[in-house]
């Protein structure tokens, strides 16, 4: 091996482990997937429910900057402490970070609706119900969508960590590069994909938020 | 009695009243404007109507039914509404705007296109911009999809809100036409609110003016000007409009000033310098020999191209603005005034130059106006007294 330079290293690594990676991959993905979509389920009624209350907001989004501003290996310490070793311990890591950019960005989405709009929905005879669906989420749909992009990027960041409470993901790879003799290609092999997943996810999101943009 | 309303008051929390003791009843196929300053509470006593706010205390009934029996979202959907924003939705193709109330009540998709497309041609703009954005039409096509989008679900009622206040005067003027050819011609009722006292005028056939949440007056246009109920109704109405209002059969030729500074179109610059000069004046009027009004001169003209040119023919303007003389004074005041004129040249029949008329001759029918009036020689005697206390 030691005749090979590092990116002949990193290559015979891929070719040999090749299918380890690949689901490595896809574990770290589906970990971040699920807790940004949990944050959403969560988050998203929250920030609308904020902003048609006020005086709310200001203490929610206190309380989600509290949560962002814990450092994340201690939260998934603490919450280790809860859950127990495993997957579920990262995804509600995952889950809580997530809350902030979501949260804030529904409630900023909302909150920059036109008000004259909403005055001729309501008085053309929207209900409440009507108003949020037809004019308040479609046009706040791209604010929403920079939050969760924000929240996408974040939470691959975290689940990386999360091999230190035995999740698996990519983290394993850069972990046990980290550990070996000469470790450098191994480290890379896991460092590369997870940085190549937050761009690309990156950059899909903000396809689809220009997407969803109505007034552009 | 289509909608009335008896002893609205509006209070709000702070103790602020907003509407005071308010009593109107509305026939169908009326065009009633609010009227009134900033403050008034015009806009306040509409969105009454349609529940966007509930009053204190007194009653709304619409063709008979009080209003607060019935569900807020089901009247709204029975009230066309327009606003000054105009508020059509960005997110949705003009065809999905107009269809927005018949959508709300679930029509048929077929109906509602055949409706949007009739709903297009009713002002007059091309069916092509129904798949069209509001951000692709200017701002006087928006507000003419916000008018027949408050059409679109047969409402009967339309309540509109300073609708054409951030448009331009042409723009403005145009749309004006519009709902008043749209509402005599389709029979709808139509609240509208509105700062602008010619807007009031021209449209309105019952004017309600306010003040501090109360009514003022409730009148006909002409009523209005020719017996305004108090001071305040006189300020809003204007100067100039009192002028207009004046039942007179004054003619132009009565009032202009017969000795005009006139020359022709052959004479040296040099000479009409020397005329201008001699007679206190910065302008003349061009006519041809046989004295038919051709044009005018200005003194910058001829400073521009005192140079260049040399007769008068060569930097004249043609395009002159003039009165004919037996036209009567208050079909042509507003004119002159609207144009900022400092004078405006007359002519008789065979457009031969007879005269002009000053601002300051309209001076004397502003005065007379307001003081001439046999009801309001009190006035003009407290206005001489006092003038002579002064001294």
């Amino acid at each position: 091996m030691a005749h090979l330079n590092l990116w002949e290293q990193l290559l015979y690594y891929y070719q040999h482990n090749g299918v380890y990676v690949l689901s490595q991959f896809s574990r770290h993905f589906l970990i971040s997937v699920y807790g940004v979509l949990i944050a959403a389920i969560v988050g998203i009624p929250i920030g609308i429910f904020i902003a048609h209350h006020g005086k709310l907001s200001g203490a929610v989004i206190g309380i989600a900057n509290v949560i962002q501003t814990i450092p994340s290996l201690a939260m998934l310490s603490i919450i280790m402490i809860g859950l127990g070793l495993g997957v579920n311990t990262v995804i509600v890591t995952v889950f809580l970070y997530a809350l902030l950019p979501i949260i804030k960005n529904t409630d900023t989405g909302m909150r920059n609706v036109n008000p004259s709009l909403l005055d001729a929905g309501k008085g053309m005879g929207m209900t409440r119900l009507q108003l949020l669906r037809l004019v308040e989420l479609p046009l706040s749909m791209s604010v929403i969508m920079a939050g969760l992009r924000n929240a996408l990027v974040l939470a691959i960041g975290i689940t990386a960590i999360g091999t230190f409470v035995g999740a698996g993901g990519l983290g394993d790879i850069i972990i046990r590069g980290t550990n070996a003799t000469n470790g450098s290609a191994i480290i890379l092999a896991g460092a590369l994909p997870t940085a190549l997943m937050a761009i690309i996810l990156d950059v899909a999101l903000a396809w689809v938020e220009k997407k969803v943009d109505p007034t552009a | 009695m289509f909608l009335s309303m008896e002893h609205l008051n509006k209070t709000y929390s702070g103790g602020k009243v907003a509407v005071d003791d308010f009593n109107l009843e509305i026939e169908k196929g009326e065009f009633v404007c609010f009227i009134g300053t900033s403050g008034s509470g015009k806009t306040t006593t509409m969105r009454m109507i349609n529940r966007m706010l509930q009053q204190t205390s007194g009653t709304i009934k619409l063709n008979g039914k009080d209003i607060s029996d019935m569900d807020p979202v089901q009247l709204r959907r029975k009230i066309g509404y327009v606003i000054q924003n105009i508020g059509l939705m960005p997110h949705m193709t003009i065809r999905q705007n107009i269809t927005i109330v018949p959508k709300l009540l679930k029509w048929s998709q077929a109906k509602m296109d055949q409706r949007a497309e009739e709903m297009i041609k009713l002002v007059e703009l091309p069916t092509e911009f129904l798949d069209r954005y509001p951000s692709e039409l200017s701002g006087g096509q928006q507000q003419r999809i916000g008018v027949v989008r408050a059409l679109a679900a047969d409402q009967d009622l339309i309540l509109m809100d300073e609708p054409y206040g951030a448009l331009d005067p042409i723009t403005r003027e145009s749309l004006q036409d519009l709902i008043k050819d749209l509402q005599t011609r389709l029979g709808k009722t139509v609240v509208f609110v509105t700062h602008d006292m010619d807007e009031a005028l021209t449209l309105a056939t019952k004017i309600v003016v306010m003040d501090g949440g109360k009514i003022m007056q409730v009148a006909t246009p002409d009523e209005i000007l020719r017996h305004p109920a108090n001071e305040f109704v006189e300020n809003l109405i204007g100067k100039d409009r009192l002028i207009q209002a004046r039942p007179s059969i004054t003619t132009v030729g009565q009032v202009m000033l017969k000795n005009v500074a006139s020359i022709t179109p052959d004479k040296l610059l040099r000479e009409a310098l020397k005329m201008m000069h001699d007679r206190r004046v910065d302008s003349l009027l061009v006519t041809d020999q046989g004295g038919n009004l051709k044009g005018y001169l200005d003194i910058e003209d001829i400073d521009y191209n005192f140079k260049t040119a040399t007769s008068v023919g060569d930097v004249m303007h043609n395009d002159v603005f003039y009165v004919k003389s037996d036209s009567l004074i208050r079909d042509t005041v507003e004119r002159i005034l609207k144009r900022g004129f400092k004078n405006v040249p007359v002519v008789d029949a065979q457009h031969k130059l007879v005269g002009i008329v000053t601002r300051a001759a309209l001076v004397d029918i502003v005065y007379d106006a307001l003081w001439g009036e046999p009801d309001k020689t009190d006035e003009r005697e407290d206005a001489t007294a006092q003038g002579g206390d002064a001294k």
